[in-house]
């Protein structure tokens, strides 16, 4: 299986292009993490925190499985949330993800 | 002042389980926590989670971990200094440590534990441009007196339960006039709370600004807030003339003070030698999610690991001419104090 790339603007608008494999059940959250960029992830990745908070620029927003409840509840303790808000952990890795385009929201 | 013989600062799973390897050595502990209650991370972010990895329980809720905790150390009959945080240690002229806390409750001992996780779980704050200046200037991010809200303009942003009772509360009778500002419809808050909240706006009795967020703050000429400016995901932007901001949008962890404790750290996490978990400071040793060091992994197993062995160097330290002989507790059981 081929590995996906995949880019994370930084908060000081900084592109980082990753390559990510797609084998290993990674998410947005834990290749930012792997790949050294500022996100938290405090509670590992089960949308229990909103510190993986990303805004999703790119064409695969319409792809992607609506947000959980879990999800939209946890987006309430997160700040400046849009349409495209997504929390990074709920982003499982996959094929179509190739090109995905994530912003890192402004943390508290 | 509170004498103990280990000061534990977080009382995390961690923390609590060196009162009990400290127990079983005759050794006396008192615990701080910022929060009002035990477990950290395991009571305050995943209560009704089950954990799988925590030796013998094949699957146990975080919240009864933590029950289990308590009541395995309450034989040793720990003291408790809760919803405080350490902010100084300093030394006396007898080598004793002492920590106060933000409230100025102060703590003696030989040897401190730090068991701080990923730090003091502290009130999100919105990344607005000028906040800082409006706090304690009107801008609250817990509330501590009610009462200041007298007769004021107030503006809540949240919409979890504290962001909806403190609505509730404010706006009867309280505050003058009171403004609920939350991000979609719908609520995460207990539906009962939801339910007044409703009713209240639809009575007039409160102000409910959905789909809305607060993107500004602005002073008077007094340097006290003024003014929050509101974006509005439909109609742009609004200017609202209020005394009080409250923002809850929960708690995080922030490593806080154990930063400026002359401690070697990396990474936000304490250096420590993995012989006895001690950090650079003689007597001052740190133990569970807050240390790191080579292959370091933040479990509860691994942290209770390093409770254990840190309290055997403890107790050479606290008593350097008496020697310990590993027991085990099928011999004699847990010995109360
Ligand atoms: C959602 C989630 C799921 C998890 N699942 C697992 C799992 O399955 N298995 C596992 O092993 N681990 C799991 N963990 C990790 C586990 O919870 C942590 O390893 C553990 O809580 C660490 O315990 P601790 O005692 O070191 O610190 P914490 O639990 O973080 O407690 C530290 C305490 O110290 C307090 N504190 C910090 N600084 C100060 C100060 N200056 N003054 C006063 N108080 C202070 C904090 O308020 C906090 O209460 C999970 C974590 C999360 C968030």
């Amino acid at each position: 299986m081929a590995d996906i790339t995949v880019h994370v603007i930084d908060r000081e608008g900084v592109q980082h292009d990753l390559e990510a494999p797609i084998d290993m059940g990674l998410n947005m959250m834990e290749l930012c993490k792997a790949s050294d960029l500022p996100v938290e992830g405090t509670c590992g990745g089960m949308a229990l925190c909103a510190s993986c908070h990303m805004y999703v620029e790119s064409a695969h927003l319409e792809q992607m499985p609506e947000k959980s409840e879990d999800e939209e509840d946890m987006l309430d303790e997160a700040f400046f949330v849009e349409d495209n808000s997504r929390l990074g952990c709920q982003i499982k890795l996959a094929d179509l993800h190739d090109g995905l385009v994530v912003r890192l929201a402004a943390v508290g | 002042m509170i004498q103990t013989d280990i000061i534990i600062i977080g009382a995390g799973p961690c923390g609590l389980f060196t009162v009990f390897e400290a127990g079983l050595l005759k050794l006396r502990c008192h615990l701080i926590d910022a929060l009002p209650q035990a477990g950290g991370q395991c009571s305050e972010i995943y209560p009704k989670k089950p954990i799988y990895d925590i030796p013998a329980y094949p699957e146990v809720l975080a919240g009864d971990l933590i029950e289990k905790l308590m009541e395995q150390i309450a034989p040793f009959k720990p003291g408790f200094t809760l919803g405080e945080r350490a902010e100084f240690i300093e030394k006396d002229a007898e080598g004793q440590f002492i920590v106060k806390t933000s409230h100025g409750t102060a703590h003696r001992a030989p040897v401190i534990a730090i068991a701080g996780g990923l730090g003091c779980f502290e009130p999100r704050k919105p990344p607005v441009e000028g906040l800082a200046d409006f706090e304690g200037h009107g801008v609250e991010y817990i509330i501590k007196e009610p009462d200041i809200y007298k007769g004021k303009r107030v503006v809540i942003s949240g919409g979890g339960d504290s962001a909806l009772d403190w609505a509730l509360y404010l706006a009867n009778g309280v505050a003058e006039e009171v403004t609920l500002v939350h991000r979609r419809d719908s609520f995460r808050a207990h539906p009962d709370s939801v339910q007044k909240v409703l009713d209240l706006a639809a009575a007039g009795g409160m102000r409910l600004m959905t789909h809305a967020e607060v993107i500004g703050v602005n002073g008077g000429s007094d340097g006290a807030l003024a003014e929050l400016t509101i974006k509005h995901k439909k109609e742009g932007a609004s200017q609202l003339e209020v005394d009080h901001w409250i923002p809850l949008f929960g708690l995080s962890p922030k490593l806080g003070p154990i930063g400026a404790w002359n401690l070697n750290i990396s990474k936000n996490a304490v250096e420590v030698d993995t012989f006895d978990y001690q950090t650079n400071v003689p007597g001052i040793y740190a133990i569970g999610d807050i240390n790191t060091y080579p292959g370091k992994l933040k479990l509860i197993l691994c942290g209770f690991h390093e409770a254990t062995l840190m309290v055997q160097s403890a107790f050479k330290r606290i008593h350097p001419d008496k020697s310990n002989v590993l027991k085990y507790t099928t011999v004699n059981g847990v010995n109360a104090f």
